[in-house]
C-alpha cells in the first residue's frame, strides 16, 4: 500500500461519509418528486456517484499506486455493461418489426 | 542477485514463494480486486434479469416496490455507509498502530452488519406475513399500479419482482454474513495483536470486500425500493 | 545444428535419483496436502483423465445407438441422458480444466521464473472444489442423471423434467468456482511473480494464452453460476423468472447461459493455441512470426468472445436486429484466430521442421482447427444457420474445434512437456503412431457429421429411421470413434510405461527455448536453485542452435 500522511485521510473519510449520507437522503427525496422520465436516471446517477466515492476513497482506488487496480475495476464494469447492453439489444428491438 | 536460500533478516509473515513483503502485499491486493471483479459479474446476471423485467412490467414492478418499506431500506443504506466508515477507520488504525481504535472499529463494523441483517429480517418477515414471498402461498391481488387508479398489478409479474427482490437481497445478505465471518476472524487476530503497521494486509483486503458489499446495496436500494415512489 | 529430437540426447546417468518434486516426499498425505503447483497439476491430470473416460464412455454409447436408424439400443429418455452427461462431463470436467489445470498449473510458474503460483493453498483448494463437484456429478449420474442437454434450457429444465437438475447444477457451480480460482491465481501470478528481466514482451505466448483464458474464466463463470442459482430457485419455488406461463422469458435463460458458455469455448481453445505456439516454434527452430500479433490476438479473442453469445440463439426468438449485430460480431471474432493461423504458418515457412510427436499434434491442430473455425463462419451467417442449426453440422463444427483442436493441443502439450513433468522420455515411435491414429480416427468420426448435418440429420435424436439413408455415414462415424478411442488409449499406456521404463530425460531434450527447460527434468520443488534473471528475448532459437553457442549460465 502506498504510504500517505496519517492525518489527512481522516478528514477525507469523514467528508466522503457525509457525502454518502447526503446522497442517500437526496435519493429518497428525489424519488418522491415527479421528475418525469428522469426519476430512474437521477436515482441511478446518485447511486453511481456514491459508489464511485466508496471505490475511489474508501477502497483507495484514487491513490492506487498502480494503474492495474483501475484497469481491473474498469474491466469489470465494461463486461457488466456489455452483458446488460447486448442483452438489451435483443429486448429493446423485439417489437421493431 | 537475491539469494532466497539464506535465512537472514526475514519477515516472519513472508511466505516462501515470495521474494519480498511488498510483492506479497501486492499479490494479495490484486487477488482481492480480481475476486471482486468476479463478484460484479455474479450480481451482474441478476441485475440483467432485473433490467429486462422492469422494462417489460414497469407498472407491476412499481406496485410491488411500493409494498416494501422504503424507510427500512434507507435506514439500511445508512447503516452500511456507517459500516464502511468504520472499516476505513479500522484500516487507518492498523496503519497507525492504534490498537483500541482498531478493535473498536472492527466491533462497530460487525454490530452495524448485524443491525443490517436484523432490519433485513424484519423486512422479510413483513413480506412473509403479507404473502409476498414467491411460491405456493404468494398473493398480490387488488394492488393498484401507482399513477393508474383502477388498474391492478398482474400478480404473476409482481411475483417476478419479488423473486428478484428475494434472490438479489438474499444473495447480498449471504455476502454480508460471509463478511461478518471474515470480520470476526479479523477481530480475533487484532485482539491477539497480530497486526502491525508493516503488516495488516488481511484488514485491507477484508475492507475491500466489505466496501464492495456496500456498493452492491447502494444500487439495490434505489432499484428495488424507489420505483415510481412519487405516484 | 542442434536437433530437438529427444531420441538422440546423450544418456543421463541417474538423473531421476536426484531430489525433485516427485521424490521429495512420499505418501498420500504429501500429495493430498501439497501446495506445490507441480503436484497439484498431477492431481488434476489424474482427475481429468478419469472424467475423460467417463465422458468417452457416454460417447461410445451414443455412437453405438446411432449405428442403426432405429432406436434400438436404449430408450429415448436414456439417450437424452447420454448426450447430456457426455456434454456436461466433457465440457465442465474435462475440457475447461484440462490444459490450464494440468499444463498451466505445472508450467506457468516455471515459464516466468517463479517458485510457485501466487496463492498455492488456493490452488490446492481449487482442486478439492473440482473433486467435490466431480463427486456430486458422479452421484447425480449414478442416481438417474439429467436429460436436458448440457445446455439445460428453461422451461424444460425448470418446469417439466424430473431429472436431477439441481444436483447437476450444483456440481457445475462448484466446478466453476474451481475454474474461477485457477484463473485468479494465474492473473495474479503473471502480474506479480515474473522473474527479473521477464518483461511482458519476453513472456512465452503460452503465458499470454493462459492470461487471456483466465480473464474469461474470471468474468464469464460467475454469470453461469448465478444462472444456475436462478434455475435451482425456479425449480424449488416456481418463481416464474423463466416460465412463460408466469410472465417469464425462457430466452432470458439462454442469454444468461450463453453469456458464459460461448466464452467458455474460448477457455477451451486458447490454452491449446498457446501450446501449439510453443511446439511450432520449437520444432521449426524459429521464433514465432509476429509475436505481438499473436499475444494481442489472444487478448482480442478473450474480449471479442464475450460479444457474440447470441449466435447460439438465432432461431430462439430474439429480435432479428439483435441477430444481425451478433452475426456481424461473430465474423469479427474469427479475425484474431485467423491471425494466429497465419502467424503459425509463417513461422513454419523456411523453418527447419522436425516431425516429432508434439509437432504431429500441432499440425493436426492447424488443419482441424482451421476447418472447425471456418465452419463456424458458416454458422455465423444467419441464412445458413437457419438451415443447419440443431443438426449434426453444428455437432461436427464444435467437435472439430474441441477435439480436433483443444484435445490435440492437450495431447501435443503432454508429449512436449512429458520429459519435464516426469523426467522420462516417452517412446517416440509409438507416439507418432498414436498421433496418426488419432488424426485418422478423428476425421473418420466427425467429417461424416458435417455431411449428415448439411443433409438434415438433427442432433440429439436417438432414432433416425425416417431417414435411413443416413446410416452409412453414421456407421463410418462410429467406426472412426473406435479408432479414435484406440488412439487415445495408446498414450495413456505408454506414458505410464515410461514412468518406470522410459529413458531418463535431460534438462532440455528438445533444446527448446523457455525458462522451464533451464531447470532439471523433473524440477525440484522450488523450481530453480537461484532466481533466474532474464536477459534474452522469447524463442531465441537462433542462439540455441548457433554452432558454438555459449549457454547463458543459469546455475541450477
Amino acid at each position: 500500500m502506498s504510504a500517505h500522511s496519517t492525518s489527512s485521510p481522516l478528514k477525507m473519510y469523514f467528508a466522503v461519509f457525509a457525502a454518502l449520507l447526503v446522497g442517500t437522503a437526496l435519493t429518497v427525496f428525489a424519488a418522491r418528486l415527479d421528475l418525469g422520465p428522469f426519476n430512474a436516471p437521477v436515482a441511478l446517477g446518485i447511486a453511481t456517484v456514491k459508489a464511485t466515492l466508496v471505490a475511489l476513497f474508501f477502497m483507495h482506488v484514487w491513490h492506487a499506486s498502480e494503474k492495474l487496480t483501475k484497469l481491473v475495476v474498469i474491466s469489470a464494469l465494461f463486461f457488466f455493461l456489455l452483458l446488460l447492453g447486448l442483452t438489451m439489444s435483443d429486448y429493446a428491438t423485439r417489437l421493431w418489426s | 542477485m537475491r539469494d532466497n536460500s539464506t535465512v537472514a533478516v526475514h519477515d516472519p509473515a513472508l511466505l516462501h514463494h515470495f521474494a519480498e513483503p511488498q510483492q506479497q502485499r501486492d499479490a494479495a491486493s490484486l487477488g482481492m480486486w480480481v475476486f471482486l471483479a468476479t463478484e460484479v459479474m455474479f450480481f451482474g446476471g441478476l441485475f440483467c434479469a432485473y433490467l429486462v423485467y422492469r422494462r417489460w412490467y414497469f407498472g407491476d414492478f412499481a406496485a410491488a416496490s411500493k409494498s416494501i418499506n422504503m424507510w427500512l431500506g434507507a435506514t439500511n443504506t445508512a447503516v452500511l455507509i456507517c459500516s464502511s466508515l468504520t472499516v476505513v477507520l479500522a484500516v487507518w488504525a492498523a496503519q497507525t498502530a492504534r490498537r483500541t481504535l482498531l478493535i473498536g472499529s472492527l466491533v462497530l463494523t460487525m454490530l452495524l452488519g448485524f443491525a443490517f441483517l436484523g432490519i433485513k429480517g424484519i423486512e422479510y418477515r413483513d413480506k412473509f406475513v403479507e404473502h409476498h414471498v414467491p411460491g405456493a402461498s404468494f398473493s398480490f391481488e387488488h394492488e393498484e399500479i401507482p399513477g393508474h387508479p383502477g388498474q391492478y398489478a398482474n400478480p404473476q409479474h409482481a411475483q417476478i419482482f419479488f423473486s428478484l427482490y428475494f434472490v438479489m437481497t438474499g444473495l447480498h445478505a449471504l455476502h454480508m454474513i460471509i463478511g461478518l465471518g471474515i470480520f470476526l476472524w479479523l477481530l480475533i487476530m487484532a485482539w491477539k495483536g497480530r497486526f502491525t503497521p508493516e503488516w495488516h494486509t488481511p484488514i485491507e483486503i477484508g475492507g475491500l470486500y466489505w466496501h464492495f458489499v456496500d456498493i452492491v446495496w447502494i444500487y439495490l436500494f434505489p432499484l428495488l425500493y424507489l420505483i415510481d415512489r412519487h405516484k | 545444428m542442434s536437433m530437438p529430437s529427444a531420441m538422440t540426447q546423450p544418456p543421463i546417468p541417474q538423473a531421476a535419483e536426484r531430489e525433485n518434486y516427485l521424490n521429495k516426499e512420499y505418501g498420500a498425505w504429501s500429495w493430498l496436502f501439497t501446495t506445490d503447483h507441480k503436484r497439484i497439476a498431477l492431481l488434476y491430470l489424474i482427475s481429468i483423465t478419469f472424467f475423460f473416460f467417463i465422458g468417452g464412455f457416454f460417447a461410445l454409447l451414443i455412437r453405438l445407438e446411432l449405428l442403426t436408424p432405429a432406436g434400438d439400443l436404449v430408450q429415448a429418455d436414456t439417450y437424452n441422458k447420454l448426450f447430456t452427461m457426455h456434454g456436461m462431463v466433457m465440457v465442465f470436467f474435462f475440457l475447461i480444466p484440462s490444459i490450464p489445470a494440468v499444463l498451466g498449473n505445472f508450467l506457468v510458474p516455471l515459464m516466468i521464473g517463479a517458485k510457485d503460483l501466487a496463492f498455492p493453498k488456493i490452488n490446492l483448494f481449487s482442486w478439492y472444489l473440482y473433486i467435490i463437484g466431480g463427486v456430486m456429478m458422479m452421484h447425480c449420474m449414478l442416481t438417474g442423471g439429467v436429460d436436458t442437454g448440457w445446455t439445460f434450457y428453461a422451461p424444460f429444465s425448470t418446469n417439466f423434467t424430473n431429472t436431477k437438475i439441481v444436483e447437476a447444477g450444483l456440481a457445475i457451480f462448484v466446478a466453476g468456482f474451481s475454474s474461477i480460482l485457477t484463473g485468479l491465481n494465474f492473473v495474479v501470478t503473471i502480474h506479480r511473480m515474473r522473474a527479473p528481466g521477464m518483461t511482458w514482451s519476453r513472456l512465452p505466448l503460452f503465458i499470454w494464452a493462459h492470461y487471456a483464458t483466465s480473464i474469461i474464466q474470471l468474468l464469464g463463470t460467475p454469470v453461469i453460476a448465478v444462472t444456475i442459482v436462478l434455475v435451482a430457485a425456479e425449480r424449488a419455488l416456481h418463481l416464474g423468472i423463466f416460465d412463460p406461463k408466469l410472465g417469464g422469458d425462457p430466452v432470458l435463460f439462454q442469454h444468461l447461459f450463453w453469456f458464459y458458455s460461448h466464452p467458455a469455448v474460448y477457455i477451451m481453445i486458447l490454452p491449446a493455441m498457446g501450446v501449439v505456439t510453443e511446439i511450432i516454434a520449437c520444432f521449426s527452430r524459429k521464433r514465432i512470426f509476429g509475436y505481438s500479433f499473436v499475444a494481442f490476438s489472444s487478448i482480442a479473442i478473450a474480449v471479442f468472445g464475450f460479444l457474440v453469445w447470441a449466435h447460439h440463439m438465432f432461431v430462439a426468438g430474439i429480435s432479428v436486429y439483435s441477430a444481425l449485430v451478433f452475426s456481424f460480431l461473430s465474423y469479427a471474432v474469427a479475425l484474431p484466430s485467423a491471425i494466429k493461423v497465419f502467424n503459425w504458418t509463417a513461422t513454419l515457412y523456411k523453418g527447419s521442421i522436425h516431425y516429432d510427436a508434439p509437432m504431429l499434434y500441432a499440425f493436426g491442430f492447424l488443419g482441424l482447427f482451421t476447418i472447425g473455425g471456418l465452419t463456424g463462419l458458416f454458422l455465423a451467417a444467419l441464412g445458413i444457420d437457419v438451415h443447419v442449426t440443431d443438426t449434426y453440422f453444428v455437432v461436427a463444427h464444435f467437435h472439430y474445434i474441441m477435439v480436433g483442436g483443444a484435445v490435440m493441443g492437450y495431447l501435443g502439450g503432454m508429449h512436449f512437456w512429458w520429459p519435464k513433468i516426469s523426467g522420462r522420455l516417452y517412446p517416440e515411435g509409438w507416439a507418432r503412431l498414436a498421433a496418426l491414429i488419432v488424426f485418422i480416427g478423428f476425421n473418420l468420426t466427425f467429417f461424416p457429421q458435417f455431411l449428415l448435418g448439411y443433409m438434415g440429420m438433427p442432433r440429439r435424436y436417438y432414432d433416425y429411421s425416417h431417414m435411413p439413408e443416413f446410416q452409412v455415414l453414421n456407421v463410418l462415424s462410429t467406426a472412426g470413434a473406435t479408432v479414435l478411442g484406440v488412439g487415445y488409449l495408446l498414450p495413456m499406456v505408454y506414458f505410464l510405461w515410461s514412468m518406470r521404463y522410459g529413458k531418463p530425460a535431460s534438462d532440455n531434450p528438445w533444446n527448446a527455448a523457455g525458462l522451464e527447460w533451464k531447470t532439471t527434468s523433473p524440477p525440484t520443488t522450488f523450481n530453480f536453485d537461484e532466481e533466474p534473471v532474464v536477459t534474452w528475448e522469447a524463442y531465441n532459437y537462433e542462439e540455441l542452435d548457433a554452432p558454438h553457442k555459449e549457454e547463458v549460465p543459469v546455475a541450477r
